[in-house]
């Protein structure tokens, strides 16, 4: 179980043949359903995971709405069959914790004082995990959200960043993430304000400022995919108006 | 922690424009640390104990150890599980029942702090490989909230542990022994309210703030755990900040209170 155990670099290139500062590859497409009000798929490397967004709408139960602004509620799922060992469904701690900082690094950018006395529900279904999901289900989110025309001040992008044989690295995929060293993952806007950041592990001072930097770049990267999968739905929908404007549950 | 306690504009206000002269409500500097005081071994029923005050805040830690099973990926290791009990007499904000995300999230925290120092070591906890460990519980228990129980909650957990004594006679098997502490994290909070960082926030800061970042680090200045928390922003270079204080302060607490 130790770290030495295993060798993450072979020629200068990681387990999968990436580069230290290299992310894997990302796959994001918009509206993927039908019945939501916006939605996003997306894949990190092995993760697969699909956020839904409904709202704003009414708030059931109805003592936790807000006079002033909408209330956002996100709840972070991890299917039984996206993980090796079957994860018993349902909430735990962990996708607890999960949910409140997801809800917490989006927040920060919704107008909600748009819409007072709605909630806004951010859904987000992990089907396969393969380290980092809470960022990709971020970025599958932060997507959902605007995808459903709900005001924001910016995007929001997220990506992890870790350690392994102390070299800091990009987007740790499984193995890096369980026999590594450490672990940070960050959201932020475009802007570079940080909405998110965790951190567990063992990093220098120095160290945590460079992980904290290369995942800053790793999420402008994702940025860029965010921003290319909207402009790509809607440029179609202007391209071949009616087809998406009206939802067909067939 | 409290993000449910409602101030009335007027004080908030008040500490808006003591802040923008640079003072607190309570006259400490941003970066001053409430008194603190430990006592330990304050539960005689429990292999460890810990009373922490952070100012009026209160908590109380307990430790309490027992054989069981290890987990399956981990047979040769023991089992550390942390709970917190944001109990109703703490806070007029705090409900009973099962804990809220507020309450996981402490307790969370708690752990990633004993558990990434590598502070008790799990190895030496195996009893019988595969199917005998020690599982410690620790119990965390909010007395009084008023502000910043995660850093007191924290500084509680370790202390109580370093108070623990392994109960192997109990259970037949040997004599009771210290549980050996390898590091001792140190978890230091601030809040971030108008480009001004503030340390150990008190309730009512914490009530104005929306920002908060932690830090853990170890006892050779490094970081074993971050998080932050709130619906605010935060520029990279508060965080860097933050965390230059922060080790510092850890630093500080650690040599005055802990390694005593």
């Amino acid at each position: 179980m130790d770290e030495t155990d295993i060798s993450f670099f072979k020629d200068g290139l990681r387990l999968d043949g990436r580069k230290a500062d290299q992310l894997r590859p990302v796959k994001i497409e918009v509206g993927v359903l039908a019945r939501a009000d916006g939605s996003c798929y997306i894949e990190m490397g092995g993760n697969k995971v699909i956020a839904a967004v409904y709202g704003p709408r009414e708030v059931h139960p109805r003592h936790l709405q807000e006079a002033t602004r909408a209330i956002v509620r996100y709840r972070y799922n991890m299917a039984s069959f996206s993980v090796e060992d079957r994860k018993r469904p349902g909430p735990d701690r962990r996708s607890q914790e999960l949910s409140k900082v997801s809800r917490e690094a989006l927040e920060p950018v919704i107008l909600t004082s748009f819409f007072p006395r709605s909630v806004i529900d951010v859904f987000v279904e992990v089907l396969q995990a393969d380290a980092g999901t809470r960022t990709a289900g971020i970025n599958a989110a932060a997507v959902a959200l605007a995808d459903a025309g709900i005001p924001m001040k910016s995007m929001i992008s997220s990506c992890a960043a870790g350690k392994v044989a102390d070299t800091i690295i990009l987007d740790p995929m499984k193995e890096e993430d369980n026999f590594g060293q450490a672990d940070l993952p960050i959201a932020m806007t475009p802007n570079g304000d940080i909405t998110l950041l965790q951190m567990d592990g063992g990093l220098t001072p120095d160290e945590f400022q460079r992980a904290v930097e290369m995942a800053m770049k790793g999420a402008r990267d994702i940025y860029e995919l965010q921003r290319d999968a909207l402009v790509k739905k809607y440029s179609q929908m202007v391209e071949q108006p009616g087809r998406e404007e009206v939802h067909v549950c067939d | 922690m409290s993000v449910t306690n409602v101030i009335s504009e007027i004080k908030k206000d008040f500490i808006y424009n003591l802040l923008l002269k640079g003072e607190r409500i309570d006259g400490r500097t941003f970066d001053q640390y409430r008194e603190i005081s430990i006592q330990r071994d304050v539960i005689r029923k429990a292999e460890g104990s810990a009373l922490v005050k952070l100012g009026s805040s209160q908590v109380l830690v307990g430790v309490k150890m027992q054989p069981g099973e290890p987990f399956q990926d981990t047979p040769n290791k023991g089992v550390i599980i942390t709970n917190a009990e944001l109990v109703p007499l703490a806070s007029p904000s705090f409900e009973p029942g099962p804990p809220n995300e507020m309450g996981i999230e402490l307790a969370r925290l708690v752990d990633r702090g004993v558990r990434e120092s590598k502070a008790v070591d799990l190895e030496a906890l195996c009893i019988i490989p595969g199917k005998q460990v020690w599982i410690i519980f620790i119990d965390v228990h909010i007395l009084d909230d008023c502000g910043n129980i995660l850093d007191a909650a924290s500084l509680g957990a370790i202390a109580a542990l370093m108070s623990t004594k392994v109960p192997a006679a109990r259970f037949g098997l040997g004599e009771d022994y210290i549980l050996p502490i390898r590091d001792i994290p140190i978890a230091t909070t601030a809040i971030e309210f108008n480009d001004v960082l503030m340390f150990d926030p008190g309730v009512d800061e914490e009530a104005i703030a929306n920002t908060r970042l932690t830090i853990i680090s170890t006892m050779n200045g490094n970081i074993c755990g971050s998080q932050k928390s709130g619906t605010g922003m935060l520029k990279p270079e508060q965080v860097y900040r933050i965390i230059d204080i922060a080790c510092e302060k850890a630093k500080e607490i650690r040599e005055k209170f802990l390694e005593a």
